[in-house]
Parts: C-alpha cells; structure tokens; sequence
C-alpha cells in the first residue's frame, strides 16, 4: 500500500481525475495549499505598495493505492500535470502501513482496490 | 418670534451666496408654483445626496479587509444617525440661523414649535437671514444641509478604518456634526464673515470634503497606521477585500454628486441646474482619465482603486467652482487632480500616514485645489448671473488675483479652525475613553471584536447550514442537486 501525495497546477486536476476515475482509482483527496519552489513569486502592487508573493497556490492530491496501481496514477500525473515549466510540482510516494474502510470496518488491500466511479442510480 | 434682532446689514442680506436677488424676490413674493417646484427639487437633490452614504459605504467596506467589514457599514449607520439628530438639535441654527459673522444662534430644534406658525403660508425659511431669500421651507432647506452635514462626517473615518473604537466614532461625530461642521459652513453658507469677503464655495469642496479629510488628518495622526502597514519604514499593500465594492461605491458618490451640486442652487425656478450637472460628469470623467494615466506612468499598472479615486477626486474638485466655471474649466480641473492621485497616494504613504482609500488626496488636496480654482476660472458672467457681485472673476478671465487671494484665506481659515478643532477633539477622546482598539482586537478584527458578529461569517466561523451536505449511500440527499455534485462509494 502506497499514498501519492502530488503538489500540482490547478489547471491540471480535471484531466487527471477523470483519467484517474476510468482506470478504476476515483478515490481521492485535494486540499488548496500554498508553497515555495523553483518557480519564484510574484509582485503584487496594491495602491503603488508593492511585495513580492513568494507562496504560489498550488493543489495536493492524495491517492492511497495498492502497490500495484502507483506506477499507472503516476504516469497519468506526469501526463497531464507537465507543462515543461518551473512550477509543475511534485509527486511523493509513502508507504502505508494499513487502511481502514469507516462504513464497513474493512481492513487491508480490499479497502484500496480499484472500482467504478459510477454515481448511484 | 422671528429672530431679527442679529440681522446683517442690508448689504449683506441683499447679495446672497447663492441664489437669487433677495430684495426684489421678497418684494414681488414667490408663487405656489415657484416653492413647489424648488422644494421638489431641492428635496430630491437631497435623497440623492443621502444615497451617497451608500456609496461612502460600499467604497470604505470595499477597501478595508473582510474581517472589518460589517464594522465600517456599522460606522457609516450610526454616524448618519447621528447627524440628523445632531444637526436638527444645534447643528442647523449654529450653521444657518441668524447670529453673528462667526456662529448662527436661532433656529433651534428648526424652530421649535415656532415652525409652523411664525413662517408665511407658504412655510418658507424665515429666521436664517441667509437663507430666508431661497423660495424653500424651511424643511427642505433643513434636509439638504443635514445630508451635506452627514457626507463631511463619513469622510473623517476613511482615513481611521480597521482601527478605530466605536466609541470614538460616536463621540467626534456628536461634536463634529453639532458644532465643527455647522461653524465653518456659517461662514459662508450662513452669511458669515468669508461669505462678506466674497469667498466662492458653491456645493462644499471646502465646506464639505476638506472639513471632512482635515478631521480625518487630525484622526489618523493619533490613531497611527494600521498594524503591518509599515514594515522596516516601508509601505506594505494591504488590500481592500473587494474592489468590485468599491467601485459601487464610486458610482452612487458619482450618482449622487448630481443632488449634490446641482441641487446647491436651493431651488430650480430660474436656474441653469442640469449646465452644473455637465460641469461635474465632465471633471468627473476628466478625474478618472487622469488617474489612469498616472496610475500607468508611475506604477506601470492600471490600478482600479485609483481609477476610482481620480472620479472622487474631480468631483470634489468641480464641487466649489461647478457653478462659476465654463465646461473647459471643469475638465481641466478634473484632469489635474486626477492625475495628481496616485503621486499623492504614494506622497502619503511616504509620510507614514495609512489612508486605506485615499482619503487625503481625494477629498483634502483636490478639496483644496477646487476650491482655488474658483480664482483662476471663475467667469464674470456666471458671477453675474447669480448676483455675486461682491466676488471677482479668476485670473483667466481678467478678474486678476483679487478672487484667488479670497479663496487662499478662506482655504487657511478652514485648515487652522477645523485641523486644530478636530485634533483637539480626538486628542481628549484618545486619552479618556480611547481611540484605538487593543492589538488583539485588531487582529482579530473589529467586526468579532467591537460588534460580535462577522460581516462575512461563513468566512470565519462554522455557520450551520452554510455548506451543502453530501449525498448519502442509497443517493438520496437533503438538497435538491447535490446528487449530480457528488457520488458515493
């Protein structure tokens, strides 16, 4: 078991999802976050006060998946987040020591196995 | 009980500041029509001009932070409530009832019970001596300056958002609206003593806007910046939370500028009120051309605030000379104090002083260069037409410095009365009751903090019902849409 946790341009999530969601693996998790990397800030001028910004908005995706479907989601990041230039984030991989399905209680690789993104009828 | 007995001298009485030949419109006696007419008006100039407390509010919230919101539009309703208790109270009789050349003293409470019976059957203004010429009641007349009395008010705290006690907004609207505002409009409006020199201020560039950025200079010199403004002595941006705001805000002041300078005739019957109308849109329009260009010369950016700041800035400019001057004039005065905002922004900035929305350009220094304005462009055939014969054309048009001279002092008399009276006020109010809220509280922000309750809460706090919930397993949900939003599993 393994969690990506992907640092990536906003524009790009769309696309990832929806490839994400048709191999099997809709379940996932973003959060807006702010930070700091090659990519360097921005100057804002407010009222001819000017500062730089260097904390850029960016958006994490976390994905916990069994150790054989990583490899695949990655690819499908790397597609669709790369653009070539700074500011393209990261990806990170952790190992999981276990997960835990709260409505059933079920426990193990069953919790992280791939399935359809179908919405209920 | 007519109040005679501190009449001015005939001469006086005669010329009017305003309006039109009172001798001989006394003499021949205003029609029904005539007071109809000008009171409909006069009081629609004047709801016109109480709609800019709309527009004074969106434009302080706009540019102020999140957190201060509801804190500003609180400010903006108790300040107006205020004036009009204020200025019916005192203000009115000390600004415009019969008195001496420095202060009116009849006229209290409009009157008293006097009102209905003492004035003729037409119900016309009869014991302010400057004012008992205008074919209006008293009650509108009362309306009108109440309104402008309110304007000047919502200026002072521009400069003091994000900061400042409501205690103290209370304290120093109470005494500014009963007696700073009022003294200083008896001058001129009042037939006082700059009226007698022939001093020019026909809507309140002076009167109005600069009373209200002096209190608001006094204001913030013992206030101090907001925290985080300056850092290691240099300026830092702190934006207002919402420029689409501000700009409404922008508008309505642009809307209600047409009560406001067009309706200073106090009447319409025999006046050119929609030729002041295209004098204020022209320097309006001027001002927002011209911060534009200095916007982009000096910051590289088209800075929108400003933009909003160089209409604010042409109107209070054209509001003294809007009447006196020809079209061209008003553009060119428009034009420069427009472009002067953004220079003068970061002049300010430079001083240490914090004025989250350009009060102190927008309102003291064009309020100033309109005012003198009236020196250099004022024409003798507008003069003319208004009887102001005991006033001199500008320097453009042959009426040499004489007018511009007038103008000067009576600029200075404002600065050092309304400065030095307004420090004095909130310096008593800042070692008493206080002026400014603690360091936590403005952390926090003055709506948690002075009212309790959030401008925008559901920014701050959790507010039940604020989100939608999400769908549950068997795909039922609790609002109609969330299932095409979500999906479960």
């Amino acid at each position: 078991m393994k969690k990506i946790e992907a640092f990536i341009r906003h524009e790009a999530f769309d696309e990832i999802r929806d490839k994400l969601a048709a191999m099997g693996l809709p379940s996932m998790s973003i959060s807006e976050v702010k930070g700091s990397g090659r990519q360097g800030g921005y100057t804002e001028s407010y009222r001819g006060a000017k500062t730089t910004i260097f904390m850029r908005p960016k958006l994490k995706l976390e994905i916990a998946l069994d150790d054989s479907d990583v490899e695949r989601a990655v690819d499908v990041i790397l597609e669709h987040a790369h653009t070539g230039e700074p500011g393209d984030g990261k990806i990170f991989i952790i190992p999981l020591d276990d997960a835990v399905r709260v409505r059933t209680g079920e426990r193990g690789d069953v919790v992280l196995a791939p399935h359809s993104d179908d919405a209920p009828a | 009980m007519r109040q005679r007995s501190l009449r001015l001298g005939a001469a006086a009485a005669a010329v009017l500041l305003l309006g039109i030949p009172a001798l001989a419109a006394a003499a021949a006696g205003p029609s029904p029509t005539d007071v109809a007419v000008n009171s409909m008006w006069v009081v629609i100039a004047a709801i016109l001009v109480l709609f800019m407390q709309a527009g004074f509010a969106m434009l302080e919230i706009g540019l102020s932070r999140m957190k201060n919101s509801g804190a500003v539009a609180g400010k903006i309703v108790i300040n107006l409530a205020i004036t009009f208790l204020m200025f019916w109270a005192i203000g009115f009789a000390l600004g415009f009832g019969d008195g001496n050349d420095f202060v009116g003293s009849a006229g209290w409470f409009l009157g008293n019970a006097d009102a209905a019976g003492d004035t003729n059957s037409l119900g016309l203004f009869d014991f302010g001596n400057a004012l008992a010429a205008y074919n209006l009641p008293v009650e509108a007349v009362f309306f009108f300056q109440a309104v402008f009395c309110a304007v000047s008010l919502a200026i002072v705290f521009g400069t003091m958002l994000d900061r400042t006690k409501f205690i103290a907004y209370i304290i120093f609207g109470v005494v500014f609206t009963g007696v700073i505002y009022p003294i200083v409009a008896h001058w001129t409006w009042g037939g006082g003593w700059l009226f007698q020199q022939g001093f020019l201020d026909f809507a309140g560039s002076s009167i109005v806007h600069l009373q209200g950025a002096l209190a608001a200079i006094a204001g913030t010199l013992l206030l101090g910046p907001r925290l985080g403004k300056f850092r290691e002595g240099k300026p830092q941006p702190i934006p207002g939370h919402s420029i689409p705001l501000a700009i409404l805000g922008v508008l309505i002041l642009w809307v209600g500028w047409m009560g406001f300078n067009p309706g200073s005739f106090l009447g319409a019957v025999g006046y050119n009120f929609a030729d002041v109308a295209i004098n204020t849109n022209l320097a309006a329009a001027a001002g927002v051309i011209g911060a534009t260009i200095g916007s982009l010369v000096m910051f590289k950016t088209l800075d929108v605030s400003q933009m909003g700041n160089g209409a604010i800035a042409g109107l209070v400019a054209i509001t003294a000379p809007c009447a006196f001057v020809d079209p061209w004039a008003a553009v060119v005065i428009g034009f420069v104090v427009g472009i002067l905002v953004p220079a003068l922004v970061v002049l300010v900035d430079k001083l240490k002083i914090d004025d989250p929305i350009g009060c102190i350009p927008v309102h003291g220094v064009s309020g100033v260069l309109g005012t003198l304005a009236v020196g250099l462009f004022a024409t003798r055939d507008r003069l003319d037409a208004l009887n102001l014969s005991g006033s001199e054309a500008g320097i453009f048009y042959g009426g040499g410095g004489h007018q511009l001279w007038v103008q000067v002092y009576g600029v200075a008399a404002t600065i050092a009365f309304t400065f030095t009276a307004s420090f004095i006020l909130f310096a008593l109010i800042k070692y008493t009751v206080g002026l400014r809220v603690s360091e936590e509280d403005e952390m926090a922000g003055l709506d948690i903090s002075e009212h309790g309750m959030y401008g925008y809460p559901e920014q701050f706090i959790e507010v039940p019902g604020a989100f939608p919930e999400s769908a549950r397993s068997d795909g039922s949900s609790l609002f109609a849409g969330s299932k095409t939003a979500t999906s479960s599993q």
